[in-house]
């Protein structure tokens, strides 16, 4: 059961970063591995962060 | 597939030699097949086996030559996203993922609809093209790019082309990429229109995405903030009952007339949209309709190569047609140049070097992934133009003539239309051609150029063969337009959006206030102005009585090689720094194709006496025909003819712009050359020097 819970979440961190989503859980990671000083931003603070850094510039989308 | 896995034993050595020898041999057998067959049909097989032995070839050998030769890479070496690891554009990312992100952003549209276009001068041109285009040349310009990019901190191609060759090519490549966007953005915008055109199921199934897509951001927003994967599973649930919806109105008389909408109207509703998507939050609309589009996009890429598989459909158009000559009805102009200009993407886009030098670079996690993320992935945006190709050519000459002719030529009714087709040497029937309408669902298939349609019509061909059968021809074919039209929208929109902040960037020199990004007023009128300048090409597209697909979509093609051009440029500058320059042949050889390519066609769309394929040959027919005081057939008005003129000579600028801006940089590039080759000027490299990597857990 663990196992597949594990797969799932796996599949899904795979399915958003490939369509460029936001990933948050890679995230608190990252701020647990390098600034474990830091408090991280909140889910929705991360998503609206991340939405501008995406978007607010060119090279992001092709034809 | 790294070289690292050649193996060491000479047994096996041998072994693998003599299987490279017979992919080699395989491809080369079906591209002969394919060249030199006449008379019978031939298989889509042999069109799948000369492109997949070419790319396994071409990653296997070249892509190798280029990671171990050109730029030495090496695994050991830290990547952007080990040393500036933010956690979120820095991530140090598995190569399978990012195979999948890059692959997600550089397709879009472009791969489907000019292979279909280019199938009017037989499959035989188009899939030369684009399988030895991509491996001598898109696949090279998006490695290379990606990884010049990948060892400057993910540097983008404008901030190279500034620092590595000079501000004078920095600047024209920061213009040209603004100029390309605006006739990418209103060329995609009149694909759309053609397709929804008098079609109310369309029509509706497009136009419930935009509330679906608001429903989803509004979801991710307030309710399950940032759940993603959650919010796109309730968008493509929607997406299908949309499908259905749009259906249910067709078949009510009175809700189908209120949907039948002209193509002018269509015109300004999506200019509306591409207005509104750049001033509202990009929660609201942007986002979600991204990763909406991002899951269709590639699911449907894998449907139609499971489906062609299956199918294995014999191709209906000859190898060569008549219109090799230059008198076809789909776009004007002679195999050589018109066939490179048209097919652009899947062959080699210069739009992949904003995302090789962009998103990408930031990502990698080893140095060699850059041989599977820029060469491999190219790769598959060929294959997807190859299938593309496929399913146009599957379509009887007929119905493929007569879906992507302009109304000019075919006439009004599906009799003249016929008669027309009949006159070039293909065999239609009227009667045919109503009932593929209804079948599709639709009251008429005529002259619905810009490619979309014919796809739609061919997709929906394989896909009913494989699953559901005739009987749901109307819906995969109104499913196939919603997925094109899906992600063109996207394309759309994000290309206003971006185009509104570059527009922004550059007019903060003039007023300062103008580049603040969060000023409602500078938003509002940047948005506004951008759209206008991608409004008014749509415009003159939509009242063209040649469709506008003819003069735009070559507009598009040329823009789109001279930044490829630019592309190749920044690259060549860059492997002549590093000391390899006895390499440059490897960006050399494409840019010099490219260049003679874009020359040609734009001095054929320039200076051509043909009324036909010159701009300004066929404004001084239309001002003939005002100062006669007749209306050529077709226009409507005085005032649409007054107009057509202008935009010939608009038309005309912006290619002599595109061609002026090609020679500004190649000049400034080759400067640069000559001045490291002559020793004039030390060969330095502006790259981040060596750091070694830190092997993580995994490794």
């Amino acid at each position: 059961m663990r196992a597949i819970l594990a797969f799932v979440h796996r599949a899904a961190s795979v399915a958003r970063r490939v369509i460029g989503a936001p990933d948050y859980e890679q995230y608190l990671v990252h701020v647990a591995q390098r600034h474990p000083e830091c408090v991280p931003l909140s889910r929705a603070e991360f998503s609206r962060d991340a939405l501008a850094r995406r978007y607010d510039r060119p090279g992001s989308r092709c034809c | 597939m790294s070289t690292s896995v050649v193996p060491a034993r000479p047994g096996l050595r041998v072994v693998a030699a003599l299987g490279w020898l017979l992919v080699a041999l395989a491809g080369a057998g079906a591209l002969g097949v394919l060249a030199l067959h006449r008379g019978e049909n031939v298989s889509a097989a042999w069109l799948l086996v000369a492109a997949l032995c070419t790319y396994a070839i071409g990653y296997r050998f070249y892509g190798a030559f280029i990671a171990a030769k050109v730029f030495a890479l090496d695994d050991a070496r830290a990547t952007p996203s080990e040393r500036l690891n933010d956690g979120r554009d820095f991530v140090p990312t598995n190569r399978w993922i990012v195979f999948g992100h890059h692959f997600a952003a550089i397709a879009g549209p472009g791969p489907l609809v000019g292979p279909t276009l280019a199938a009017q001068f037989g499959y035989l041109p188009g899939v030369l093209w684009i399988v030895i285009g991509v491996v001598l040349g898109g696949a090279v310009q998006d490695m290379v790019v990606l990884c010049a990019s990948l060892r400057r901190d993910g540097k983008s191609l404008g901030q190279m082309a500034k620092e590595e060759i000079g501000p004078v090519a920095g600047f024209t490549a920061l213009v040209a990429v603004l100029g390309i966007m605006v006739v990418l953005i209103a060329v995609l915008g009149l694909v759309v229109v053609n397709a929804l055109k008098s079609s109310p199921w369309g029509t509706v199934t497009i136009g419930l995405t935009i509330p679906i897509a608001m429903l989803m951001g509004l979801y991710m927003r307030w309710l399950r903030p940032g759940r993603v994967l959650e919010a796109s599973a309730i968008g493509l649930v929607l997406l299908v009952v949309a499908l259905y919806a749009g259906r249910w109105v067709a078949e009510q008389p009175a809700l189908a007339a209120a949907f039948t909408l002209s193509g002018k109207t269509l015109a300004i509703l999506i200019m509306a949209y591409g207005f509104a998507a750049s001033v509202l939050p990009v929660w609201m609309l942007l986002a979600p309709r991204d990763y909406l589009s991002a899951f269709v996009k590639i699911g449907v890429v894998l449907a139609l190569a499971v489906g062609i598989l299956v199918a294995l459909p014999p191709l209906q158009m000859p190898a060569l047609t008549r219109f090799t000559d230059g008198t076809g009805p789909v776009f004007a102009g002679a195999l050589f140049p018109f066939a490179f200009i048209t097919i652009a993407c899947g062959a080699i886009s210069g739009f992949h070097a904003l995302i090789a030098s962009g998103t990408t670079p930031k990502l990698l996690e080893r140095e060699r992934d850059a041989r599977m993320i820029g060469y491999g992935a190219m790769i598959m945006e060929s294959f997807v133009a190859v299938m593309a190709l496929i399913a146009a050519c599957a379509l009887t000459p007929g119905v493929y003539f007569a879906i992507n002719a302009p109304v000019a030529a075919l006439g009004p009714t599906a009799q003249t239309a016929a008669e027309a087709i009949g006159k070039w040497g293909f065999v239609v029937t009227p009667a045919e051609l109503e009932a593929l309408a209804r079948q599709v669902g639709e009251t008429s298939l005529l002259s619905r150029t810009g490619g979309a349609p014919s796809l739609a019509v061919g997709m929906a061909h394989l896909f009913s063969r494989t699953l559901g059968g005739s009987a749901a021809m109307a819906l995969w074919y109104h499913f196939a337009i919603m997925f094109e039209a899906l992600f063109i929208l996207t394309t759309l929109d994000a290309g206003t959006r971006v185009g509104r902040f570059m527009l922004q960037d550059l007019g903060r020199h003039v007023w300062p206030s103008f580049g603040r990004s969060s000023w409602t007023p500078a938003v509002v009128l940047s948005s506004a102005m951008i759209v206008a300048m991608w409004g008014h090409f749509l415009w003159q597209g939509v009242i063209d009585p040649l469709g506008g697909i003819n003069s735009l979509w070559p507009l598009f093609g040329i823009a789109n090689q001279l930044l490829a051009a630019v592309a190749l440029c920044v690259a060549t500058t860059v492997i002549i720094k590093m000391g390899k320059a006895r390499y440059a042949w490897t960006t050399l050889l494409p840019l010099a194709w490219l260049i003679i390519v874009t020359m040609s066609a734009g001095a054929a769309k320039l200076f051509s006496p043909q009324p036909r394929l010159g701009f300004l040959a066929h404004a001084r027919v239309l001002q003939a025909a005002r100062a006669a005081g007749t209306l050529p057939p077709g226009v409507r008005s005085a005032g649409d003819l007054t107009q057509m003129i202008a935009n010939d000579y608009l038309d005309a600028a912006v290619a002599a712009f595109f061609l002026v801006s090609v020679i500004v940089i190649f000049a400034d590039s080759a400067r640069e050359w000559w001045a490291v080759v002559s020793g004039a000027k030390a060969a330095r490299s502006s790259e981040v020097p060596f750091q070694p990597r830190a092997f993580a857990a995994g490794d």
